[in-house]
């Protein structure tokens, strides 16, 4: 996170280190991202109902995202819209990282053709642009909600299994493994011992720092109209109905709605950086 | 030698993953549940059943997917891309038209946030921890965050909209016969998309020349600069640049990916005819030779852009051409 300087004279005044700072800001950021979440995932269909007396009402105190064109309060749908987007990051997050972390692992542990292989499996995926393959993927399945999870799920693994494949490579070859080796520990001893700990946190801030990607990838196919159907309250969908009433000014439509999709994109891109620095012995107590 | 070598290798590279990626997309298209036939003729046509079989074996879908690929392939290799079914013409054509708009859309966006984000960067090494800095990184950090299509819809309506000083979409003025679009037309209508296309990739340069930048300057020989009494721009001048430009160009070169993604959100939002549209379009309308064609061209075009960035590379840094493992 950015902080100014007026900020950094407070917490060093209050003597509070990075690792306290962090694990303030990391809370809550969590508590946010878990609030919209599960605020969105209970919320009944109700919440956002059609009522057209009430419909492109500006911004105000009764409707803080305005209305609109069927008279549906902006902010509950914005939250439900974006707790569906954080669903489908999960399970794209989810299969992502079990796919790099075997292809990851397998290329660097079998090494050979294996490594040739994932790397070219890699390089294939990342040599047709990332929209292009998004909306493949989700072509072959037909569209709709099916098609967008699936195509979000498959294609977020490449750059997490290059991360995951250096971790292991670097760590295969450095010298207190091989010492390990030298006295006689087991093959299992020393992945539990050396391995996990030291590839562990670099694979979990690497699978925090997916779903950003994830949301803001559901977010764009769904807005050119691959992703969900219309008849959801997806911010892509939000965004994309809001092109037809921007042209007669009802500005809120968009503005809103993008800047809680952008807020929760940066706070879980802040909280995987943030882990990285808790984690990295360098600068955690600075 | 180990140049010409490398050379071989990257071309047969190409080749490969070429194959591959038409095989991929194939593969995906091949298995959509979106019949080709209904797409084509739309689901309310009174064909009778025959006609459509007729049709059906006409093109060829009563062959088994590798007989057809290997039709497709053939014919697209002696330039048949085929017809696309969404805008009734050969696909190569609409290819073809719908390039120059974008290439024009994506060289400008791609200049603009290359030297801006050049510049910027620059700017925040120098005044690195300062006001400056801190607002340029967070400003960048921002930017790499937002959606491209919502940058465009705000664009859109403050100042299309609501001040009026851009036109809402397309490429040329509406009601104009194609031949009487003058440049600045045409320029008139690229301003806002390209603005919105180089948000995207501003923010990658700046922060990578930033952070190039600092390291150059806690070189030994910048404090041996100063120590001679060099002034900070000479420093700049003289050394800062000749260490960074090159990095940041290959950095922007590699950034070709995100740029066809750009295109197809920031044209898709203000209605640019351009071949983003066209791969929605295509995607949309089920018409599977067109994406096919798009796709292929899009894999060409990234494989050109990390091609010149590791070329580059060698031409910066000799040593790496010994390696040449960057692919």
């Amino acid at each position: 996170m950015e902080r100014t300087v007026s900020d950094r004279v407070f917490f060093h005044r209050l003597k509070i280190n990075t690792r306290t700072r962090v694990m303030v800001f990391l809370c809550l950021a969590a508590v946010y991202l878990l609030g919209i979440f599960f605020w969105g995932l209970f919320m009944p269909e109700r919440a956002f109902e059609v009522n057209y007396t009430d419909k492109l009402l500006p911004p105000g105190a009764g409707h803080l995202f305005g209305t609109d064109f069927m008279g549906r309060d902006m902010l509950l749908r914005s939250v439900k819209g974006l707790s569906v987007s954080m669903v489908i990051a999960f399970l794209a997050a989810g299969v992502g990282s079990v796919i790099a972390l075997a292809a990851g692992v397998a290329a660097a542990v079998l090494g050979g053709r294996v490594d040739g292989f994932v790397n070219w499996c890699v390089d294939l995926c990342m040599g047709i642009p990332h929209l292009v393959l998004l909306i493949l993927i989700s072509f072959m399945l037909g569209r709709g909600e099916r098609g967008v999870t699936a195509a979000v799920a498959l294609t977020h693994w490449p750059e997490l299994t290059r991360v995951v494949r250096s971790e292991v490579l670097g760590v295969r070859s450095s010298q207190y493994v091989l010492a390990a080796y030298k006295m006689g520990k087991s093959r299992l001893s020393v992945a539990w011992n050396h391995v996990i700990p030291h590839v562990l946190p670099v694979y979990v801030t690497g699978v925090i720092l997916l779903f950003p990607h994830a949301i803001m990838h559901e977010a764009s196919i769904t807005f050119l109209g691959f992703g969900l159907p219309a008849d959801k309250p997806a911010i892509g969908v939000i965004l994309s109905e809001s092109m037809k009433y921007i042209a007669s000014g009802n500005w809120w439509l968009a503005l809103f709605p993008g800047i809680m999709l952008l807020t929760a994109i940066m706070l879980f891109d802040a909280i995987g950086e943030n882990l990285k620095k808790l984690w990295n012995p360098d600068n955690g107590n600075e | 030698m180990e140049r010409l070598k490398y050379l071989g290798k990257t071309a047969f590279r190409m080749t490969a993953l070429l194959i591959a990626v038409s095989i991929l997309s194939f593969l995906l298209l091949e298995a959509s549940p979106i019949d080709p036939l209904t797409a084509c003729i739309g689901t309310d046509s009174t064909l009778s059943d025959r006609a459509k079989a007729e049709i059906s074996s006409h093109w060829g879908l009563d062959q088994p997917p590798v007989k057809r690929f290997a039709a497709w392939a053939g014919n697209f290799i002696r330039g048949d891309w085929g017809e696309s079914i969404t805008y009734k013409k050969p696909v190569k054509t609409v290819i073809g038209e719908r390039l120059k708009y974008s290439f024009a859309l994506m060289s400008a966006a791609w200049l603009f946030s290359g030297v801006l984000g050049y510049l910027s960067g620059i700017i925040a090494a120098v005044k690195k921890g300062r006001l400056l800095d801190r607002m340029i990184k967070g400003f960048c950090l921002t930017l790499q965050s937002a959606p491209t299509f919502w940058i465009g819809l705000l664009f859109l309506s403050l100042f299309a909209v609501r001040l009026g000083w851009f036109p809402i979409g397309l490429a040329a003025p509406m009601g104009k016969a194609a031949e009487d679009v003058t440049l600045s037309d045409r320029i008139y209508h690229m301003i806002l998309p390209a603005f919105t296309l180089s948000v995207v990739g501003i923010g990658k340069v700046t922060l990578y020349t930033r952070q190039k930048f600092i390291e150059i300057l806690n070189e030994e020989f910048m404090l041996y600069a100063r120590a001679r009494g060099e002034s900070t721009v000479q420093m700049i001048l003289r050394h800062g640049i000749r260490n960074t430009l090159m990095p940041a160009v290959t950095v922007q070169f590699a950034s070709f990916s995100e740029l066809f993604g750009g295109i197809a959100l920031a044209e898709t939002v203000f209605s640019y005819p351009g071949i983003g549209s066209a791969l929605t379009a295509a995607g949309l309308g089920g018409d599977v030779p067109l994406l096919l064609g798009i796709a292929i061209c899009s894999a060409v075009f990234v494989f050109a852009g990390n091609l010149t960035a590791n070329l580059l590379y060698i031409v910066v840094d000799p040593r790496q051409a010994v390696w040449g493992r960057h692919f």
